[in-house]
């Protein structure tokens, strides 16, 4: 059983037990088990220590190695999803393969999760008695190395994938950026001006647009989705289908001559980017500043698309010959080693919340749409008109729509108090009214957030304190007649109020996108519980995800503002950095091999295998396992009647001894066989 | 019995769970249980295992054999699998595995598999509770000591065969 590259036959474990303070010690007596596993045969060391994890921790193992030429550790300590590779790399640094090293988790396992100190002491002496009996099995392995393709793919073409675009690009790297709309921008470029300091946000978002437009290392497909992904970190295979935009991208100029001269005269269908406040016509241009500044027809509105009949007076009209209304969905296949993903947020549906009248009331508003009604470009050119041609003279914002409620959802979206504030601000600049915010909690903490509420107190915004009960015309007296009552109990007074306003704002909650379960099923990674794709680590790995080589950035992760995910956007394209410029990436040796003597040529593993790495060799009768292609997920070993399959790191074997080992206390007595 | 695998100091007899739980998801749930402290019954052991379709059903076999009372697969749920369909292979498989415990008597609610993903620690939390509560309920399983009953039925029956043997022989 025993290893024989081991020193001279007998391996000398070394078993070390982490207090992590009292995160473990707290509720396992470590005393006990590493007393306990000091019994056990081979091992020559068992020792507690309050962090194994800290320098000294690690240069105890190290010490003990030299010095009691030991050929075996483990420790039982955290997860060995956080540590195992600090503890791998301590063997490594002593001189001793690092695989030779197996990790017990008796934090998250035990001494987190159960409250009987001697349950709790029971379960860690099981499962430190297992690694020990499987790491008298462990190999020396060496990591896998294989290349890194440089190119890199970045999905969502909003402020994060433009930033995290631009850094990669301007480190040298190709980038893809895919963007499903017509343009790139996101929602950041639909906002009039940003928190705290009002900057205009087209004014420092389009400069950054027009960069990506124009890198040289950046390919940018705007109206086009990720259709297909294939392969691991270092070398992902993308196909990208791209939309017909019935426009020849590439001569198109944005003369918009076509839009002028389209058989509709007048515009007559919502406009997306205005949020349905202004018509469009079915050839378009999302908003001036749209990156590329190339026209689309739409499919649904056109009527050469939608009825095959039309005068055609845009062709006539464009000069340059670029209308083709042939185009079809075309497919790019491409090849990237890392991908970041940035596909952003939805606004919370407030029709969901139907007790604050949207859609049922004119002059109720989304935030969004007041965005567009405050800008300058917008729909009425900057202008406070409400959709019955007034102008109000008292305003209500509602925060919390979609947030941090039961009914929807349970999450804070930290930006719409900030939000709600500097559209506050905002309408009363432009229209002079009275604004009244009603609020739960004000959450400003961000660099000069707390003093720009400041700001607006002292500018006279009214601030009410309370979860609005609802908006209804349904008036009292006089004074309430033809406007829009917000009912709501004022905490801070203790009393219900009725407050009639001309306009009523709802601050709605971040969502994740209505497709993001199919995006992370594509990328093979997972979200939370709410639906925002999960990260590694919330506090240690917050851009990286489960899965090597993809990593998350803005919104899509998490409700968040522009500094923090800009901030994430250069984390993320740094992580990819990091990938790229070690030059190969160094894989778990966790691969399968055949045992060719044992192999009786079945072939019940030949289908199992996802990746197509194992053949079968007709000469020998054989199978025969690529280990470039293998990804060492274990199935086929699991399959093979003749067991001839070996998968390294996790061994037949090895993982036998875990179980005995587990059990070895209770078959002590009943000596179990099977 | 005299095997009756007890829990430690406390005497009573608590039942042991052995748990194979796929890196990916189900081994990143219970530490995210972990994380959360979501506390639970201490009588499950995990075992980690990449995938679950790496589970050989003679691990379940060998777990049950050596005096486990119950054995939990946790795996990504359909669809999630981060070796795209390991967990298919793994379901397959061990349906044709629930049959042969069934044969072997050994009770249904002794043997499970959960899909749960990385962001369900709230469902390690339940199934391991719902599982030690269930596996309570039956009592020990002990094959340990019934393979011991069995040998030495099985060392009488031969010696009494041999005696005939040797009779016949002679």
């Amino acid at each position: 059983m025993l290893d024989p590259s081991a020193s001279n036959g007998t391996p000398r474990i070394g078993f070390y037990i982490c207090h992590c303070g009292t995160n473990i010690a707290g509720t396992v007596d470590v005393k006990a088990v590493a007393e306990y596993i000091g019994t056990l045969n081979g091992v020559v060391v068992s020792r507690e220590y309050k962090y194994m994890c800290s320098d000294p921790g690690q240069e105890l193992i190290q010490q003990d190695i030299k010095e009691q030429k030991l050929d075996r550790i483990v420790v039982a300590s955290c997860s060995p999803l956080l540590h195992e590779h600090t503890f791998r790399t301590a063997t490594e640094k002593a001189g001793l393969n690092p695989f030779f090293f197996q990790m017990v988790n008796i934090r998250e396992n035990v001494s987190w999760v159960h409250t009987d100190p001697v349950a709790a002491t029971e379960k860690a002496k099981d499962l430190a008695r297992a690694a020990v009996r499987r790491v008298f099995l462990h190999k020396p392995l060496a990591p896998k190395k294989v290349p890194i393709n440089p190119a890199v793919l970045v999905v969502g073409g909003g402020i994060a994938g433009i930033h995290a675009a631009l850094t990669l690009a301007n480190a040298g790297k190709h980038v893809y950026l895919v963007e499903r709309e017509p343009t790139i921008g996101g929602h950041m470029a639909m906002f009039d001006k940003t928190f705290p300091t009002l900057d205009c946000a087209a004014c420092i978002l389009t400069p950054k647009m027009s960069a990506v437009k124009s890198h040289p290392n950046i390919t940018l497909w705007t109206y086009s989705e990720v259709s297909a992904l294939e392969g691991f970190v270092g070398n992902y295979k993308v196909q990208v289908k791209r939309k017909p935009r019935y426009i020849k991208e590439d001569l198109c100029v944005g003369c918009m001559e076509c839009v002028t001269a389209c058989i509709f005269k007048d515009a007559r269908f919502p406009d997306e980017f205005n949020v349905g406040l202004s018509k469009r016509k079915p050839v378009y241009i999302p908003f001036p500043q749209a990156t590329p500044q190339v026209v689309l027809f739409d499919p649904e509105t056109c009527l050469q698309l939608k009825k095959g009949k039309c005068k055609q007076t845009c062709i006539e009209a464009c000069d340059r010959e670029c209308i083709d209304f042939t185009q079809t969905e075309e497919f790019k296949d491409i090849e990237v080693g890392t991908i970041i993903l940035a596909t952003g947020f939805k606004p919370f549906d407030p029709s969901k919340t139907p007790y604050y009248g949207y859609g049922t009331y004119p002059n109720v508003y989304t935030a969004l749409e007041v965005e567009r009604l405050v800008n300058a470009s917008g729909p009425t050119g900057g202008e406070v008109v409400l959709r019955d041609g007034s102008h109000p003279k008292a305003v209500g914002i509602i925060h919390c729509v979609g947030s941090r409620d039961e009914k929807t959802n349970r999450w804070c979206s930290r930006v719409c108090c900030m939000y709600s504030l500097k559209l506050a601000h905002l309408l009363k600049e432009h229209t002079g009214a009275e604004v009244y915010n009603f609020y739960i909690d004000m959450r400003t903490p961000g660099k000069g957030y707390e003093e720009f509420y400041d700001k607006l107190l002292k500018e006279g915004v009214h601030f009410i304190r309370g979860r609005v009960a609802e908006v209804t015309d349904w008036a009292m007296d006089a004074k309430e007649e033809g406007k829009l009552i917000v009912r709501v109990e004022d905490t801070l007074i203790g009393t219900v109020r009725r407050v009639p306003l001309d306009m009523v704002v709802l601050s709605q909650g971040l969502e994740p996108r209505a497709d993001a379960q199919d995006v992370r099923r594509l990328f093979n990674i997972s979200c939370a519980t709410e639906g925002f794709f999960l990260e590694r680590h919330p506090k240690l790995a917050p851009v990286n995800t489960f899965t090597d080589g993809v990593f998350i950035a803005g919104a899509c992760q998490g409700p968040r503002d522009i500094p923090d995910t800009v901030a994430q956007a250069g984390a993320a394209a740094a992580e990819a950095l990091a990938l790229i410029d070690a030059g190969h990436i160094e894989l778990e040796p966790n691969t399968a091999f055949i045992l060719e003597e044992d192999c009786s040529g079945c072939k019940s593993c030949v289908p199992l295998c996802p990746y197509k790495a194992i053949s079968f060799l007709e000469d020998k009768k054989k199978a025969y396992i690529n280990e470039a292609l293998c990804k060492g997920c274990g199935t086929c070993v699991a399959a093979c009647p003749s067991g001839s399959i070996v998968q390294n790191l996790f061994e037949d074997d090895q993982i036998f001894s875990e179980i005995d080992g587990l059990l070895s206390e209770l078959a002590v007595s009943g000596g179990g066989r099977l | 019995m005299t095997n009756t695998p007890t829990n430690g100091k406390s005497g009573n007899w608590e039942p042991h769970i052995v748990a194979f739980f796929c890196n990916w998801c189900t081994y990143t749930a219970a530490d995210l249980a972990g994380v959360s402290r979501m506390k639970h019954a201490p009588n499950v052991r995990i075992i980690r295992v990449m995938c679950s379709g790496r589970v050989d059903p003679q691990f379940v076999l060998e777990a049950f054999a050596k005096g486990a009372d119950g054995v939990l697969i946790g795996g990504c749920h359909f669809g999630d699998c981060h070796y795209s369909e390991g967990n298919y292979k793994a379901a397959r498989r061990i349906r044709m595995l629930k049959r042969m415990l069934h044969d072997m008597g050994i009770e249904e609610d002794r043997f499970r598999l959960e899909w749960i993903s990385a962001s369900e620690g709230d469902k390690v939390k339940l199934v391991v509770n719902d599982m030690v509560d269930k596996v309570k309920a039956l009592g020990p399983l002990g094959l340990p000591g019934r393979f011991n009953e069995w040998d030495k039925e099985m060392e009488h029956l031969e010696a009494k065969a041999g005696v005939k043997e040797v009779a016949h022989a002679g």
